[in-house]
């Protein structure tokens, strides 16, 4: 995993994983292994990978991994989807109208200086602990983020290109379609990333504070027992769905924005 | 002598200004004939291409008023920069005009087809604006311009960025394509052999507030050769520009 390339919204990774990823990761595996195995830590404080390989196998077996996987992707996705509408709808409505934007951004920077994850326990007892309100934290933790780089993209649509539609005499909505959408696709896609992102972790704040299905509500019962390799699968299920999302995003990326110099290379 | 296809009359226009208003254009009155090509000169700042952008409605004039026969033309615009949507190709970026007008996907294909063969583009018809140099990228602009038959073209600088070389071969190509598709052509140029090249005639623009201060007529015979730049008669037009020029 890149650090940099995540945090830049604007670029993707594009090559495979050097062979020295690899060689790290297998490093870091062996660490694991020889920790595990001679420092007489008990396995519920450190089980050992072959332990976790075991778990894992057998939360796949009896359908509880695939059962708890659904359940978070199914909130990270609506999450996502309603966090993402609403913001590229507010977004585009800020970045048309000032008078619109200095109506809503003190609400919105109010709102933004509120830890989601502080507020979590009060959406859960308001909404109850069913799927709604884990949508609800992560369409939130998704929002701010993707109403910035829409806002960002529209405001960057360049003033000539508005002239050239409108010496064309085209409607709001040819502008809208020919050219405000595809102008800030690669910083609205950049947006999604993040929020992609952002929403496991919203799904996942929200199971942990209480739920009776996800990946979060795993850690917990993993934890509650004292079946520590029952976490681990958990959270290494977790890394590999916001991976996934990651790469899906960042697939969709290459696919839309083919035009841009960077995917060439 | 027909009927005028553009009447401009007395039109001024200010811009609020930090220290005021910014006075940029100036009573200005002028006609053009249909199928005419008329060059507008001017320094820097005389509103030049505020002028184009009244025309194309882009702004609003502060007082005065400019009419075109038959009701709201349809223009073809090309801007100082070839202004090409990155996203499209070049035959996508030409054909949005027929898109826009919500001809098919075909008809806009086939008429976009024609002027890539015009502008002699044959081969480029699928590369992206970034694969492609200024010039090619500036006759995408004109091709664009051109394809929904647009009843004049607004021309800011379209050759501005261009080596020499290439311009020069562009103000050929333009020459045919006017004559070729009789098309009326208000050109924005900084350069005085261009359009004594191109124009049948030149309006200059005077400092801010831009007024105008000479519309000459360019009587030089056409097709207009590289070879006509050392006649004494270009001469002569060239030093009255270049007087009123400043
Ligand atoms: N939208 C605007 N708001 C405020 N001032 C403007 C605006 N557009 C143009 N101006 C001012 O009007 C004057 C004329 O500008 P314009 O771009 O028409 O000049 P020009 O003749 O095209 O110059 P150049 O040859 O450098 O392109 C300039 O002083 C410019 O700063
Ligand atoms: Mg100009």
């Amino acid at each position: 995993m890149n650090w940099k390339l995540l945090l830049n919204p604007t670029r993707t990774p594009r090559r495979s994983p050097h062979w020295t990823a690899y060689a790290s990761m297998a490093a870091a595996l062996l660490g694991w292994w020889l920790i595990s195995h001679f420092a007489g830590l008990p396995a519920f404080i450190l089980p050992a990978p072959e332990q976790v390989a075991a778990r894992f196998w057998k939360a796949l077996v009896d359908g509880s991994l695939l059962l708890h996987t659904t359940a978070t992707l199914t909130e990270v996705l609506l999450g996502l989807l309603a966090g993402t509408v609403a913001a590229v709808t507010l977004g585009y409505a800020i970045a048309k109208s000032r008078l619109f934007e200095q109506l809503v951004s003190p609400y919105l920077v109010a709102t933004q200086a509120i830890p989601i994850v502080a507020i979590a326990p009060l959406l859960v007892i308001w909404f109850g602990p069913g799927i709604f309100s884990k949508v609800l934290i992560c369409a939130l933790i998704v929002f701010f983020p993707v109403l910035v780089n829409t806002v960002v993209g529209m405001r960057a649509v360049p003033r000539s290109l508005h002239d050239l539609m409108h010496s064309l005499r085209a409607t709001r909505w040819q502008i809208l379609h020919m050219l405000e959408i595809p102008a800030s696709l690669p910083v609205l896609l950049g947006g999604l990333r993040i929020g992609a992102t952002l929403s496991v972790i919203g799904a996942v704040v929200g199971e942990l504070v209480g739920s009776d299905r996800g990946l979060g509500f795993l850690v917990n019962v993993g934890r509650g027992q004292y079946d520590t390799a029952l976490v681990f699968v958990a959270v290494f299920t977790l890394i590999a769905l916001a991976l996934a999302l990651y790469g899906l995003v960042s697939f969709l990326e290459r696919k839309l924005l083919i035009w841009q110099e960077t995917f060439e290379r | 002598m027909t009927d005028p296809i553009l009447t401009v009359h007395d039109l001024s226009i200010t811009f609020p200004d930090r220290n005021g208003e910014l006075h940029a254009l100036d009573t200005v009155s002028f006609t053009i004939q249909p199928r005419e090509f008329v060059c507008v000169l001017g320094p820097s700042g005389s509103g030049k291409s505020t002028l184009l952008r009244i025309l194309a409605s882009l702004l609003k004039p502060t007082s005065g008023s400019f009419s075109f026969t038959g009701g709201e033309p349809k223009i073809g615009m090309v801007f100082q920069q070839s202004n090409l949507m990155p996203w499209r190709t070049a035959l996508e970026n030409i054909t949005l005009p027929l898109e826009i007008q919500g001809f098919p996907a075909d008809v806009a294909h086939a008429r976009a087809q024609e002027l890539i063969d015009l502008v002699g583009l044959q081969g480029f018809e699928s590369s992206w604006p970034r694969d492609l140099s200024g010039g090619m990228a500036q006759r995408v602009a004109i091709a664009r311009a051109l394809i929904h038959d647009p009843d004049i073209l607004l021309l800011d600088e379209p050759f501005g960025s261009l080596d020499a070389l290439t311009r020069e071969r562009m103000w050929t190509e333009l020459s045919h394509i006017w004559q070729r598709r009789q098309k009326t052509v208000l050109m924005v140029t900084h350069s005085i052999s261009e359009s004594l090249f191109l124009a049948d005639r030149v309006l200059v623009l005077t400092q801010r507030p831009g007024r105008i201060k000479l519309d000459l007529g360019v009587d030089l015979p056409r097709p207009r050769a590289d070879e006509m730049r050392y006649t004494a008669h270009f001469g002569k037009l060239a030093r009255q520009l270049k007087e009123a020029i400043g």
